[in-house]
Order: C-alpha cells, then structure tokens, then sequence
C-alpha cells in the first residue's frame, strides 16, 4: 500500500544556509540629467559664474552629474524672486490655496516615491530600505501634516493672529536631503514664507528632483528658490539683507557662525545641530528590543544622524551580557551595495566624513578603549566604514564628546538612575536620549531630567511629522514639526 | 504552616530564577512594540531567485505535515503520509517532508504508510489541544502514542497552571511527559495565542526548555492567533539565549497560520538571522502546517517553468 518510490536523498538539498541572492533595486525609472541649474524665480538658469561642482554616488565614487554653485549674484536674485513672490502673489495667497499646493507636493511625492528613494540612495549612499521605508513615507507626512495647518493658522495660535515673516533661508545637510527640505519647506509655506532652499553639496540631487515636483505641482514661479552650492553659497545665503528668517540644520561649528552673522541683525533664526545621544540601557530593560534599538539608534543611516544613539550608557550589572549581545547582533548586519533590498549599512556619505570617522576612530584607539567591529567584507570601491563599537570608554575621551557622525557606538556604564543622568547630560550637546526600562516611572523622571529635546522610552529614532524636534544646549534652538515647528515661521507678536 | 514560605517561593517568576538561569535568561520583559517592528523589519527581506528556491525546498525539508481532525480516517492518513514522502514526483529535486504530524490513534497507520522513507512520525498528545486533563490521562496518551511507534511527541502544556502562576506545575509536568516518551523527541507546545503576553511566551519558552523540551512549539493551531513572526522571535530569542547559557541546542516549530510559502519564508529568516545555519535543518527546526506545501510545490514549479500553475496540478490529499 505504500509508495515505495525512491525519495531524494537529504542531499539533494543544495544548502541549507540562506545565503541572499543579490536583490538590487530597479534604477531605470531614475533619469539623471548631466547638468542641473539653479531653480530662481520659477525658471532654471545656470549660474552667473558658470561655475559647477560634480555629486558622486559614494558607493562606487562614480560622478552622476555637474550641479551649479551658486555664487553672491545668484543669492541675490533667488531672494529678490523670493520677495517678489512674496509680495505679489504668496502672502496674498490664502490659507486654503496654500494647502492645495502642500498637499499635491505629498501626494506627488507618494507617487513617484520609488524615484525618489533610489535617487536618494544614489546620491548619498544610504540603503534603499531607509529611503524606501523611512525617508520617503515621512516626507510626504510632513507636507500632508503641515497642509492641514495652512488655513487653521488662527486656531494654532488661539488670541494671536499670526502673519508670515516673508522670506525664509533654509539650508540643509546631507544625511536626510530630501526627509529635510520636506521638514523645511512645509512649515515654511503653509505659514505663508517664500523660500530660498540650499541643499547639500554632496546630495543636492533630489532637493532639485523636489524642485520640478513644484513645478508639478504648479506651485507659483519665486515661491521656492532652489541654490545648489557648498559652504560659500549657503553663508551668502544667510547673511543676504533682505532675508527674514534663517533655519539651518547641520554642523555645530557652522550654526554657530550662522549665529555670529546675524547677531543684531534682528533675522529670526532656528538651528538644529549636532549630537552626542546617551542611549541608558537599565538592568530591566527588555533586552532583546534594547539590542535593536542600540543598533538601531547608531547604525541606521550609517550612524550620520544628528540624534544618533552614540554613547550607549548601560547598566553595569548587565554590562557584559549585554555587549556579548550587540557584537552577536552587529555581525549579522549587512553592509554593502545601497541600492539592495537586504542592505542594513550603506556608504559613508563622501570622502572627508570618512576621513573625519577614522581619525576619530583612531584617536579612541590611541585612547586606549577597545574597538570592536563587525566582521563584514566591504565593497572595493567607494566610502565604506565597518559598524564599530568601542568598550572601555571614559567620559573623558573624544569618542565620548566628539559628535563622529559615524556607525561608532561609544559604550560607558553607569550604577545608579542619578549616575545614569549625570552621565548622559554630560556633554555640550542636547539633542536627544533613549531609557530603556521595563519601568514606567523611571521612564517618566528620567524623561524629565535628561537636558534632551527628545528622550524616546523603549525606542530609538522614532520620528513623526506631529512632534516637535529639536535641541538644548549646542545642539541648537527652535523646533521642527508639529505646532511648535509653525511657530519659527509666524510673527506671533 | 511550614508550607507557607515554600509555596511563595515557587509561585511566579521565583520558581523560575530558582533554576539557574542566569542574567539575561532569568528575565522575561518583552517590549510589544520592539519585537513587532523587529519582526517586520525583517519580514521585508527580499528572497529571490537561488535563494527563494532553496528557502522553499528548505521550507518542504522541515515541514511537519499535519491532520489534527476528528473526521481523520486510516484512508486520509495514508493519502497525507504519500505526500510526505514525494511531495512532488514532476520535480526529483523536492526534499520529503521532516515528518508527518497525526493524532494518537493514527500512529500505526502512519508508521506503516512511512516505513523505510526516513520520514518521521509525530503525534500530539497529552489530551490535545486543550490538555484539560488530569496527567494520568495526560501521561497515557504520550505512553499509548509512543508504543504505536511515534518519533515524535508533540504535548501541549497545562496553560491554566501557568496562567495561574504555578509555574513549578508546569515545569514537573513537562518532565514527567519527557519521561514517558523515552526515546521520542519532545515538542512542547505553549498554545501562545492563550499566553496573552510576550513576556508569558517568553517565560514559557525558558521554561520549557529547562524542563527538557527538545523543541518548542507555538500552538496546536486550534486557537488563533497562532505562529505570528513576533511569537516565533520571541521564542527563538530565548533558544539562542537558552543555548548561550547552557550549550543545549533547542529546535523550533511554528506551527498554525503558516499558510502561505511567502509566509515559510519570512519564519525561515527569521531563524537565519536570529539563530543562524546551524538551526536550518529538519534536526532543530520545523513548520508545522497542512497547506503550505502545495504552493511552496506551486512556487518551486513557478521558478523551474517561469509560470504559475493551476490549484489542479498540485493533488490534494
């Protein structure tokens, strides 16, 4: 009765090892121009030096296209379309235009997301499933969120009666490009600003891919002024005359010389610098999702993340296992070609953050603390950096101060909750913080000790287009999304 | 009066930390949120090509082929027992099944129908799938299946004395049932869908394992929800926690909504990335399910020819 067939032999099975095939996204819906010009007053014109600079794909260091600089005389007449604009047309504009214009943005960005996130990918090295599923998704629910605040102003501000400030600088880094042109641009205009926009040196693609969805959307010629340029462009930028507002995100050093330009110039100003995270791990926290929320908070977007969980302080008495842990965790990480789906760690950003993250790297080694680093291969061409973690780490080393912007993980431990505190406010910085505990009090009193403008309890670079973001202390002032994110673009006096 | 401190002592979590389990075993917070976005996380690898085809030929190799109905018949039985051993015979390169999963009474039956393939016989027991009886009747279920020639024993776990806090019921039990299956492999099954926590899954599993569990299980798949990705990570975290701690090598079956060969796929990264290779064979990892291998054999055929197939090609047994 029974089948007495020969049955395959266990054999046959090829392997049992999962190894990935390559699962590389498509790119052929993806067109890059050879040149891109300067988006002023609606038109795209090359700038009045001529001069350009070239952006490469970081992981195969191949040149993708040439993207003007802009220089003084390009500034000026990106503000002056911005103050026409302005006047004539955008602050007469009412609340309810404004948000058609914000929520087409958002629905075109949903549409063409896929182009936008292998070009994001492209131009900046992250892996294409944090621009798919993280960059792309929260732009597009910035501009839908803040539509929706652009003909309620009034009931955002019960008793005032907010009035736009007119032209905004905004100017913005490399590690979100597109995430913060979203996070710029739509508070900006649903409270009624123009805006002149400078993206990045080293990703200014999909800001100027954001620029012809404008123009899809139809939005008025002069409203966003796009200036692609590096350092030179954006502090003309900033410290052009006829600019009301100046919002930057970026490095410490150059906020605080955004600062120093505008000092008495009464230019409203907001800055959202670097960081220098404590990520508290307690004795009874839930490990397993603690482990993934450590390599989450210093990993994710290769660690180029200015609230990054850089300094893990763990509790001693679990100090051991819990290490044990991350290093088992941090060798499945798989470090490599951006544009695959299965890719965890993409490229570092350009050659002199790399250079920036080995000398950093080197000087906790010369410290003394012990390196540990994930034993991946790493591709031959492009700017690659192994996902570190370092042990034995004093406050007093740099790798403890200094903001590395890199996939290193500084580990300090602590004894006691105050200890926990003391450590983590230690530093210049105040951007954000982690605690994990199983606790809810303990969440709840650290919450409100730690000099941080967001603590996360039980999760790590968690971002939504309804909170507030922002920093204490040199990690800079005002705050990006929600209603306190209207708040740096409206006259409330 | 004596009893007083004793009974404390091995009320709840007591009990557990009692046993040895060191720093990171002896705790059980699970964070809700962290182990769904972990598990989605990683349900979004992208399996393609010679990948997907020996995930899917893998998925069939480790598959536990089951009928659990009242309406089973020595005739149903021998159909599924066929299939366990050829499951496709158009493609000589489909693995037999690990083993085929029937209730007591059936034993025979499946042994006979699996002589000589290597195709192992498990059977659930211990009053399956409730276990609301006493451990007498528990213990004669498991000694009657395992004298009908079973490999394998798949038991449920006394979820009311758990639920309940005695713990050390729970665990005596799961060793006395080990006794009785001498040289049968122990699956114990945590029916999760009736823990009600992840921290309960998680102390169940820890438990079970102390106990002897050679496997641990999800569910009977009488009750849902069954074989979720979150439960499968939270168990196969505390395998790999088990195994840090005490070298013993603990398998895995999920088993209960496991439908789809998508599906297979998603639990089988999760064990590669959690776990590792060395848990990817039928010795430390199961399926447990009854129409997940028609389309992992739908989606085998669809990678061989480049098109789907009708329902009506794959039998139905």
């Amino acid at each position: 009765m029974t089948d007495q067939t020969p049955v395959p032999a266990a054999s046959t099975l090829e392997t049992l090892d999962l190894g990935y095939a390559p699962a590389p996204e498509a790119t052929d819906h993806v067109r890059i121009r050879d040149h891109y010009g300067l988006l002023i007053g609606g038109k795209w014109v090359d700038p009045a030096s001529g001069k350009g600079f070239k952006t490469v794909n970081p992981a195969t260091e191949v040149v993708l296209a040439e993207v003007a600089e802009a220089g003084e005389e390009d500034v000026d007449l990106a503000v002056k379309a911005a103050r026409a604009a302005y006047d004539k047309l955008w602050s007469k504009t009412s609340g309810t235009q404004r948000a058609k214009y914000l929520f087409r943005v958002a629905r075109v960005l949903q549409e063409r997301a896929r182009e936008f996130a292998v070009l994001e990918t492209i131009d900046g090295g992250k892996p294409i499933k944090e621009s798919r599923d993280v960059d792309l998704p929260l732009a597009a629910a910035h501009f839908f969120y803040y539509a929706g605040w652009a003909d309620k102003l009034d009931y955002a501000f019960p008793g005032r009666s907010p009035r736009p400030l007119g032209v905004a600088a905004q100017v913005i880094p490399w590690n979100f490009p597109l995430l913060m042109a979203a996070w710029k641009l739509a508070p900006a205009l649903a409270a009624g600003n123009t805006v002149v926009l400078k993206p990045a040196e080293t990703t200014p693609l999909t800001a100027l891919l954001l620029g012809q969805v404008l123009e899809q959307a139809e939005l008025p010629p002069g409203v966003v002024n796009i200036l692609t340029g590096a350092g030179a462009t954006g502090a003309a930028l900033v410290a052009h005359p006829d600019v009301d507002k100046v919002a930057f995100t970026g490095s410490t050093e150059v906020g605080k010389a955004i600062q120093r330009t505008l000092a008495g110039s009464g230019t409203r100003l907001t800055l959202e610098l670097g960081g220098k995270a404590a990520n508290i791990v307690f004795d009874d926290a839930p490990i397993d999702q603690a482990i993934e929320g450590i390599v989450n908070g210093i990993y994710f977007n290769q660690g180029h993340v200015c609230c990054a969980g850089s300094r893990l302080l763990v509790q001693e008495s679990i100090a051991e296992p819990l290490i044990a842990k991350l290093k088992r965790r941090m060798a499945t990480l798989r470090v490599g070609d951006p544009l695959d789906k299965n890719t965890d760690v993409g490229a570092i950003n350009s050659r002199q953050q790399l250079d920036r993250i080995e000398e950093l790297v080197a000087s906790g080694e010369a410290e003394g603390a012990e390196l540990y680093q994930s034993p991946c291969d790493l591709p031959a061409r492009g700017f690659w950096f192994r996902p570190t973690v370092f042990t034995g780490v004093a406050q007093s080393h740099r790798i403890a101060q200094e903001e590395i912007f890199g996939p290193v993980l500084s580990v300090l431990t602590f004894r006691t909750p105050a200890e926990a505190v003391e450590k983590a406010n230690n530093t210049p910085y105040g951007l954000s913080a982690g605690v994990w505990t199983d606790k809810g009090s303990r969440i709840l009193d650290l919450a409100s000790r730690l000099r941080a403008g967001v603590v996360w309890a039980n999760t790590f670079n968690r971002f939504d287009p309804t909170s507030p973001f922002g920093g204490y202390k040199e990690s800079g002032f005002g705050r990006e999304g929600g209603l306190h994110g209207l708040a740096p673009y409206l006259d409330l006096s | 009066m004596a009893t007083t401190p004793v009974r404390l002592a091995e009320a709840g979590d007591g009990f557990l930390r009692q046993i040895e389990l060191g720093p990171i075993l002896s705790r059980f917070a699970v964070d809700q949120v962290g182990v769904t976005e972990r598990a989605a996380a990683l349900a979004k690898r992208s399996i393609k090509k010679t990948s997907k085809v020996a995930a899917l030929r893998l998925a069939v190799a480790v598959m536990d082929l089951t009928t659990l109905e009242g309406a089973d018949t020595p005739g149903k039985v021998e159909a599924l027992c066929a299939k366990a051993r050829r499951p496709d015979p158009a493609d000589p390169m489909v693995p037999p099944v690990a083993a085929a999963c029937v209730y007591p009474t059936m034993v025979a039956t499946a042994k006979t129908a699996l002589a000589g393939s290597g195709v192992r016989v498990a059977s659930v027991a211990t009053a399956f799938p409730s276990g609301q009886s006493s451990l007498r009747v528990r213990l004669a279920d498991v000694e009657d299946a395992v004298a009908a020639g079973a490999d394998e024993i798949d038991m449920v776990i006394n979820r009311g004395a758990f639920l309940s806090g005695r713990h050390r019921e729970v665990f005596d039990e799961i060793v006395a049932v080990k006794g009785a299956c001498g040289a049968a492999h122990l699956k114990v099954i945590l029916e999760t869908g009736e823990l009600g926590t992840y921290d309960n899954v998680r102390r169940a599993s820890v438990l079970a394992m102390a106990a002897g569990a050679d496997f641990i299980k999800t569910s009977t798949g009488k009750v849902q929800p069954a074989a979720t990705l979150p439960v499968a990570l939270v168990m196969l975290e505390a395998i790999r926690d088990f195994h840090e701690r005490t070298g013993r090598m603990v398998g895995f079956k999920p088993a209960g909504g496991v439908r789809s060969a998508k599906q297979a796929i998603q639990h089988l990264i999760l064990v590669n990335e959690t776990l590792g290779p060395d848990w990817l064979t039928p010795e430390r990892y199961r399926i447990g399910a009854s129409s997940l291998l028609n389309d992992c054999l739908m989606q085998l055929a669809k990678e061989r020819t480049g098109r789907y197939q009708s329902a009506d090609y794959f039998s139905k047994d």
